[in-house]
């Protein structure tokens, strides 16, 4: 008990600031395989311990391990890796292509990568996701092509939005992604909605809901945990817990809750924690709580454990608040890296592959860069009209707007 | 022709479009299975089902967010916000997402919700429930915005809004809703069945969006109203003898400059009034249209009787609320100017 007096203001800090040695003995990791998979119609209140422990299927020596094990092939897990080794280097390339002055802006996936990848395999075609800005791993693993992805972020005169749009703010109703948003949390009570819709229209096409740890913080968080506990509305609600929200560190945004799976305990709403760079457990997760939505058990809240290795965004510096090296110490790993050991153990894969793998994945992306930048870049070569400012607005150009675009001479 | 109260106009459009398209769903708080604190969606539930009309909790974000959600699936969400006043959680939504999202994503995301909000004053409903926001709508690109005055109006606009492929605010003057109001609250109020304009015929029709009418017509001056305000100049012009000609915007965005112009080239004199707020309000932005419309054809300047720049107060509703007398005085004015 503290003494009786003055209060005193509590503000959390992270273990660790730069200069000091990375610590993440705080983290309770357990063993690969040691948490059960209750049944889909499982009642919500007998499974409150999985939103405080950690799914796991890949253990220390790359095996499959578990009741989470096998929901996948031997070929989907060589697409997978395939899947998160093409994201890595296209954010490597794009990354690249912001310093050399080609775009305005990037975020990179560095070590994220499997949640996206994995969780994409696990929806049916006509499913919709509302990503934030750093999934792009649904559209790779969706088949998306990265030519117009790029186009996208070079704004050039093939971008699919005409140049309206950041980069990286990709649309694709044709791949389940819906257009994002630069207002976080938003689109996670959006989601929401749009798994009602499909419920009103006795659809079986479900919603997924995307927010970072520190969105979570936002109202639309809890709007739409409300929303979809309130209808049992068929949507998945995606919790990407990457320990970082620029330079604030997830005790900011958590406060004194166990873990952001708990936040979902309150709704009624069934909560699972996964390790978020293993493959293997996000894509059983995942499709165990799309399966429940299919069969119109309702939501679940899935928090997937991860940590953003890179910057936050290519406008960010990430040592002015953390030490360098702390992505080394994390102890969940690389995703790629667990991914390929996992393969490489069952005699699917060899360093040798992985090596000739990288280099052709590299040819295709500086293949569709090249092709991107035939259509131009950010500052040169083709652009979207100007005309295209005014267009889009409202479904037909009313008349202010039309005296507005003569003004400008377009 | 039935004659009908604004709310049961109101009723009407959406009891019409619920059965022209099962695409159209009505939600909102208090909104189902007791048909609305105002009584606009009685009955509805019961008609069209659950799944159709429906109770929503008590979340302003969560109800506009959602709506944008089953916007983007395919269906035609016409949603209710209680009052005005409380919209401000949902601004969010309304703002940066129902109203970009067709932009943003190049059309291949659209958002055909219309969002119903009782508005304005003049019913002793203090600082939050008599609010005027609509100049907090019109600011923003991709929104349209949508203030009836009277039974058959609010019929056929409100279809137009749920049949109309953008994101529509729907500012319902609740002082409107059970007959015209003139600002004069101390006579008896005649009920919309001794007006003309609550004559509202069965089935489907629409009032098109963006194009005003003219309420009276008149040679000395020019008054642009809406909602409640278009009764309070009405009554200004007959107890002045003023020959003002008053116009119903009906449609704030977008707005029927032509017909504005065209009566303010004729009468030479104009004067806006509004219950919102004076500074920023949408009168500064009519104001300086007619300006710049109309500069060679005025002969005094362009007048403004607004609300003051004051929170809507409870006491003092009646020095607040801008009734016949203030608007008169504004005629007489301009027209000495």
């Amino acid at each position: 008990m503290a003494d009786a007096g003055l209060l005193r203001f509590h503000v959390p800090e992270p273990e660790v600031r730069p200069g000091g040695t990375p610590d993440f003995s705080n983290v309770t990791i357990p063993e690969a395989g040691s948490v059960p998979r209750p049944e889909i119609d499982v009642d919500p209140r007998t499974i409150r311990d999985l939103a405080f422990s950690i799914i796991r299927v890949l253990n220390r020596d790359g095996q499959a391990v578990g009741p989470w094990a096998g929901s996948l092939s031997d070929d989907e897990l060589l697409v997978g890796l395939r899947h998160m080794m093409t994201l890595r280097s296209f954010d490597t390339r794009m990354q690249m292509a912001q310093r050399q002055g080609k775009t305005s802006f990037y975020m990179q996936h560095l070590g994220e990568e499997a949640v996206s990848c994995a969780f994409r395999k696990a929806l049916m075609p006509g499913d919709m996701n509302f990503p934030t800005y750093r999934q792009a791993g649904l559209l790779i693993a969706d088949g998306y092509p990265m030519v117009t992805m790029m186009n996208q972020i070079y704004s050039n005169e093939a971008d699919p939005l005409k140049g309206r749009q950041l980069p990286i703010m990709y649309s694709s109703k044709e791949h389940g992604f819906f257009s994002i948003s630069g207002n976080l949390a938003t689109q996670y009570i959006q989601a929401v909605g749009w798994a009602m819709a499909s419920a009103i229209s006795n659809d079986s096409k479900i919603a997924a809901a995307w927010i970072g740890d520190g969105s979570t913080a936002e109202s639309d968080f809890h709007s739409a945990l409300v929303f979809a506990s309130t209808y049992k509305a068929p949507v998945v609600l995606n919790v990407v817990n990457n320990q970082w929200a620029i330079s604030t560190f997830q005790g900011i945004a958590r406060g004194g809750s166990g873990t952001f799976a708990a936040r979902g305990l309150g709704f009624g709403i069934p909560a699972l924690r996964v390790d978020g760079n293993d493959y293997l457990a996000v894509h059983a997760v995942a499709k165990w709580a799309a399966e429940r939505a299919r069969k119109n058990l309702g939501p679940t809240l899935i928090e997937y454990v991860t940590y953003r290795a890179g910057a936050h965004s290519s406008s960010d510096d990430p040592s002015a608040y953390r030490p360098k090296t702390e992505s080394d110490a994390w102890p969940l790993g690389d995703p790629v890296v667990r991914l390929k050991n996992h393969l490489i153990a069952r005699g699917l894969w060899s360093d040798e592959r992985h090596v000739q793998a990288e280099a052709e994945i590299l040819d295709t992306v500086l293949a569709a860069q090249k092709e991107a930048e035939a259509n131009g870049t950010l500052h040169a070569g083709g652009k979207p009209s100007t005309r295209e400012m005014f267009e889009g607005v409202f479904a037909e150009m009313p008349p202010h707007l039309r005296r507005q675009r003569q003004q400008a001479g377009v | 022709m039935p004659r009908r109260t604004m709310i049961e106009a109101i009723r009407d459009a959406m009891d019409v479009s619920m059965g022209r398209d099962d695409k159209v769903v009505v939600f909102g708080e208090d909104v189902g299975f007791f048909g609305g604190v105002f009584r606009c969606t009685q009955g509805l539930q019961a008609k069209y089902g659950k799944s159709r009309c429906f109770d929503a909790p008590i979340n302003e974000s969560g109800i506009v967010g959602s709506a944008i959600g089953m916007a983007a699936y395919g269906l035609k969400p016409c949603v209710e916000i209680q009052f005005a006043d409380y919209m401000y959680p949902a601004y969010d939504q309304l703002t940066q997402e129902a109203s970009r999202l067709r932009y943003r994503s190049n059309g291949d995301f659209t958002c055909p919700i219309v969002v119903r909000m009782p508005t304005g004053g003049g019913i002793f409903g203090g600082q939050t429930h008599s609010q005027s926001p609509e100049a907090l709508f019109t600011h923003v690109s991709g929104l349209k915005t949508v203030v009836p005055s009277n039974p058959h109006d609010a019929k056929g606009l409100l279809i137009a809004a749920i049949e109309d492929p953008d994101p529509v605010i729907f500012l319902e003057p609740k002082r409107l809703y059970n007959g015209p109001f003139d600002g004069h609250h101390d006579r008896p109020v005649t009920p919309w069945s001794k007006h003309e304009l609550g004559e509202v015929a069965d089935g489907h029709y629409t009032v098109p969006l963006g194009k005003a009418a003219i309420r009276r017509t008149g040679s000395a001056v020019t008054v642009l109203a809406y909602g409640t305000m278009v009764y309070v100049a009405q009554a200004a012009a007959e107890e002045t003898g003023i020959d003002a000609e008053i116009i119903d915007l009906r449609t704030l965005l977008p707005l029927d400059l032509d017909t504005i112009v065209a009566s303010v080239k004729k009468t030479g004199r104009c004067v806006v009034v509004h219950e919102a707020t004076l500074t920023s309000g949408f009168g500064a932005e009519l104001s300086a249209l007619v300006q710049e419309n109309c500069f060679y054809h005025l002969e005094a300047p362009v007048a403004r009787v607004a609300g003051w720049d004051t929170p809507y107060p409870h006491a003092q509703e009646w020095d607040y609320f801008p009734g016949p007398a203030r608007v008169g005085r504004a005629l007489i004015e301009t027209m000495q100017a």
